[in-house]
């Protein structure tokens, strides 16, 4: 499609020594990261599977066969097949429309743990981790008693209290999930605290909420961004259990963790109803530990 | 222009505390460049610090301007009076390109004109525009440190506090450093208070020079007096010698002190 | 092992290099040579290598220890000590010269000793490991070497952590160690350069006569030109990875290469300050 010309233009742009805009900075920046993630073969294997996971997410209407709740109890439990590529549940429900379908509720639930728990780890760590005394002792006791609750356990009663959803789910693991990267944030700010650039920006006049924002916070991004994709792995398995145990998702919702539970019964014989929903977990996971991984050696400043 | 009467400060708190400055005084009269000269652990960055506005732990009677100094700084400080750091690699944020920490002080104090102040910034400072763009990590140490006083210099101060501005670098590359920083003081008329612990750099750059030893004023000289050996105090002699370089007897003298 | 055998008997020169050579690569492909077509020789004497960073000088210190990270390759026609090749030597039998035949300090002991040892039992472990002595014989000769490096209470700073020395000691300390084992050369990279001005002299001090009461060879790399000139006996003035001028220390204000004649003058002395610093002008011919 391009013309060899104009990618090398491309590539010489991005790698030019001398940027001449704000923009062809961050894009070289961003480019050479890209070169140095790309020599690690596992790590783009991880990137690949969260890649493919969005896409069948967005395209899931196109991509399934049949509707996830559609069913066809004349062809219940039947082996995967040309018709249904991966066999049907005990309703004769088309398990690779599920499937499809239900990585739009994994999507779901990572990102509205992410968005959640990002910008609260960062808030109450950076501003521990700055002003210190009392303040930090303060959010840092706050931050013990999130953690001390284990996660199941917690999402277990706050789902007794408030009832089986996602979104309760979704609310019980960003509960016990946000202190480690308050954490995170608060050495790195401590960390850099004292740092000579940070003392020049003091000496600029500069307001505090103005040096956590744009100076502390930029610097903690990389230790959050790899926490992140390796917690992801984690939260995606909370969350499948939750569904398995029916705190989460409810039937019919084609939530991966859900499937697994109600398709436990037939195990030995339909294998499929369960251990699909199943590998596709493990495939996801493991696709955002590998991401994680790649990231953080990517993203380590030493690097640079 | 400044004006230091019998600072005091001490660092750390509680068991662990440091009595870095002892009753030291001293003027500085304006357009003229002052120099802190003593080793580490004699207390000069800590004076430059005091003066900067960043220990409020102190006692003693710091005027700057005629105005006597309290606790709080005001924005208008921060315009008047500006510090260049010591390591060239740590006074530059490691996220932020040329431009981004020239913008930074125009935005804090709303300056207008953005544009044609950092590239007058970057002229002064003897650095193409073709470095704007850069990351610190793209840019050599004396190329950094040209960044950082351009970066003092943007917001037009009336003094500037140097804090061992040249002793991460090169001796080829402080040689045109600290003719840049001479060059800019006659241009704008700046008063300079130069801290180091090479006493050659000091002598260069400033006409009046203050020894310091633990904590305390040993001796004030001028640059003549410098030049000419003419110290009084054994301290200050003991300093002159060793920048000379190597000479068995001093050193067998020195490990005699041990 | 017959060749750390033979390079236990002195033979003048005891250091020659003969077209040293040290190239990196990074991931990308591009390489750069540190290390350009160095030869010099060594003898019982104080040898100053000076240049700036990029300059190659440290380099040049730990290719002699073969100590250079994976990602770069060393090439020489000679790396011999008293006449033998450490080119040719196996990394075990290397090990057998590291720290025993050749010893190097660094510029932070902080960085150089272990944080969690005891400093007395690392510089006996250091000396253990090359001499088969019992605990007790080498915590005597540990007390020997500390008073050596002019430390006056030998058993408070044996039993000191890294951390609650101060950088004079520290110093002293890890030349202790590098000098225990009564080693043939001595590398000192930078030692002094982190150190205040007094201290500096004396830590020199140290270092001179311990050089001199034990016949070695002396290496050591510095960015202070002024300080090698006061030190040593001879001078390598590096740029780029090459060396630009070798002479005596006492003629360096002779020298005739333009960078060190640069150097020379835009260094700051006190006896000039009343004059404008002269700044250096590269001139890129010296790249070649």
């Amino acid at each position: 499609m391009m013309t060899e010309k104009a990618f090398y233009g491309w590539r010489a742009w991005l790698l030019a020594e001398t940027p001449e805009s704000a923009l062809q900075a961050r894009l070289s920046r961003f480019y050479l990261s890209w070169l140095s993630f790309k020599r690690n073969p596992l790590a783009v294997i991880g990137l690949l599977i969260v890649v493919f996971l969005v896409l069948i997410a967005l395209f899931a209407p196109w991509l399934s066969h049949h509707l996830p709740t559609e069913q066809n109890l004349a062809d219940r439990l039947q082996s995967p097949s040309s018709t249904y590529w991966l066999g049907t549940d005990e309703l004769g429900r088309d398990i690779y429309s599920r499937i499809i379908h239900g990585s739009k509720i994994t999507l779901y639930i990572i990102f509205l743990v992410a968005v959640i728990v990002v910008p609260l780890g960062l808030f109450v760590g950076t501003t521990a981790g700055y002003f210190g005394g009392i303040i930090d002792k303060i959010l840092m006791r706050i931050t013990d008693i999130f953690m001390a609750f284990p996660r199941l356990i917690l999402a277990l009663a706050f789902v007794a209290v408030m009832g089986p959803s996602i979104e309760n789910a979704v609310i019980a693991i960003t509960i016990t999930s946000w202190p480690p990267y308050a954490r995170i944030a608060r050495a790195e700010t401590i960390t850099i605290r004292h740092s000579e650039f940070i003392l020049a920006v003091q000496q600029q006049g500069a307001s505090a909420w103005r040096i956590l924002f744009k100076h502390i916070v930029p610097m903690c991004t990389s230790s959050v961004i790899v926490r992140l994709t390796l917690d992801m792995a984690g939260v995606i398995l909370i969350a499948a259990g939750l569904g398995f145990l029916g705190l989460g998702a409810q039937p019919p919702s084609p939530e991966w963790g859900l499937m697994i539970s109600q398709g436990r019964q037939y195990l030995l014989d339909q294998w499929w109803v369960s251990t699909i929903p199943g590998i596709a977990i493990f495939i996801v996971s493991l696709g955002f530990n590998l991401l994680g991984d790649g990231l953080r050696d990517v993203l380590d400043p030493t690097n640079n | 222009m400044i004006q230091i009467h019998n600072l005091d400060v001490h660092l750390g708190s509680g068991k662990v505390t440091v009595h870095a400055v002892r009753n030291v005084s001293f003027t500085v009269k304006e357009g003229e460049s002052f120099g802190l000269v003593g080793e580490s652990g004699s207390g000069k960055s800590t004076v430059l610090r005091v003066i900067s506005g960043l220990y409020q732990n102190r006692s003693g009677e710091i005027k700057i301007d005629g105005e006597v100094q309290g606790g709080r700084k005001g924005i208008e400080f921060y315009k008047k009076l500006q510090m260049v750091f010591q390591d060239p690699y740590a006074s530059l944020h490691p996220r932020h390109t040329v431009d981004q920490a020239l913008t930074e002080p125009l935005q804090i104090h709303k300056l207008d004109q953005v544009e044609k102040r950092i590239r007058t910034a970057l002229k002064s400072v003897g650095l193409g525009l073709n470095f704007r763009f850069r990351y610190p990590h793209q840019l050599s140490g004396g190329q950094r440190q040209r960044v950082a006083i351009a970066r003092a210099m943007i917001l037009e101060p009336r003094i500037l506090l140097l804090d061992e501005p040249t002793s991460a670098l090169d001796v080829s590359v402080q040689a045109e450093v600290l003719n840049l920083l001479t060059k800019l003081r006659i241009e704008h008329n700046l008063t300079y208070i130069l801290v180091s612990h090479n006493l050659a750099v000091v002598a260069y750059m400033c006409e009046k020079i203050a020894v310091m030893n633990q904590g305390k004023i040993v001796e004030n000289l001028s640059k003549e007096q410098i030049i000419k050996s003419q110290a009084a105090e054994p301290y200050t002699q003991q300093l002159l010698a060793a920048s000379k370089g190597y000479d068995r007897e001093t050193a067998r003298q020195l490990l005699q002190f041990d | 092992m017959s060749s750390i055998r033979q390079i236990t008997e002195m033979t003048y020169p005891l250091l020659k290099i003969e077209n040293l050579n040290v190239e990196f690569r990074n991931h990308a492909g591009n390489s750069t040579q540190a290390v350009r077509d160095v030869s010099f020789a060594l003898g019982q004497e104080r040898l100053g290598i000076v240049g700036e960073s990029g300059s190659g000088k440290s380099t040049v210190g730990r290719a002699i220890l073969s100590l250079i990270p994976p990602s770069g390759k060393i090439k020489a026609e000679k790396i011999a000590l008293n006449g033998v090749d450490l080119q040719k030597l196996s990394e075990l039998e290397m090990r057998k010269i590291r720290g025993n035949k050749i010893s190097m300090i660094m510029q932070d002991p902080k960085h150089a000793l272990n944080p969690v040892m005891r400093v007395g039992d690392q510089i006996a472990e250091a000396f253990r490991l090359h001499n088969n002595i019992s605990h007790s014989k080498a915590k005597q000769k540990v007390f020997d070497i500390l008073k050596d490096v002019q430390i006056r209470d030998p058993e408070r700073v044996y039993r000191a952590y890294p951390h609650e020395l101060s950088g004079g000691m520290g110093q002293r300390v890890m030349i202790a160690m590098m000098l225990i084992p009564d080693p043939n050369l001595l590398i000192a990279d930078e030692p002094t350069s982190a150190l205040d001005v007094t201290v500096q002299m004396q830590i020199l001090a140290i270092i001179d006569d311990l050089v001199k009461e034990k016949g070695m060879g002396l290496i050591f790399i510095s960015h202070d030109l002024n300080l090698m000139a006061s030190f040593c006996d001879r001078v390598l003035i590096m740029y780029a990875g090459r060396i630009v001028e070798e002479c005596r220390a006492s003629e360096l204000a002779q020298a005739k290469h333009p960078y060190t004649k640069g150097l020379l003058a835009c260094l700051p002395m006190v006896e000039n300050s009343d004059q404008k610093l002269t700044t250096l002008n590269r001139d890129p011919a010296w790249l070649e």
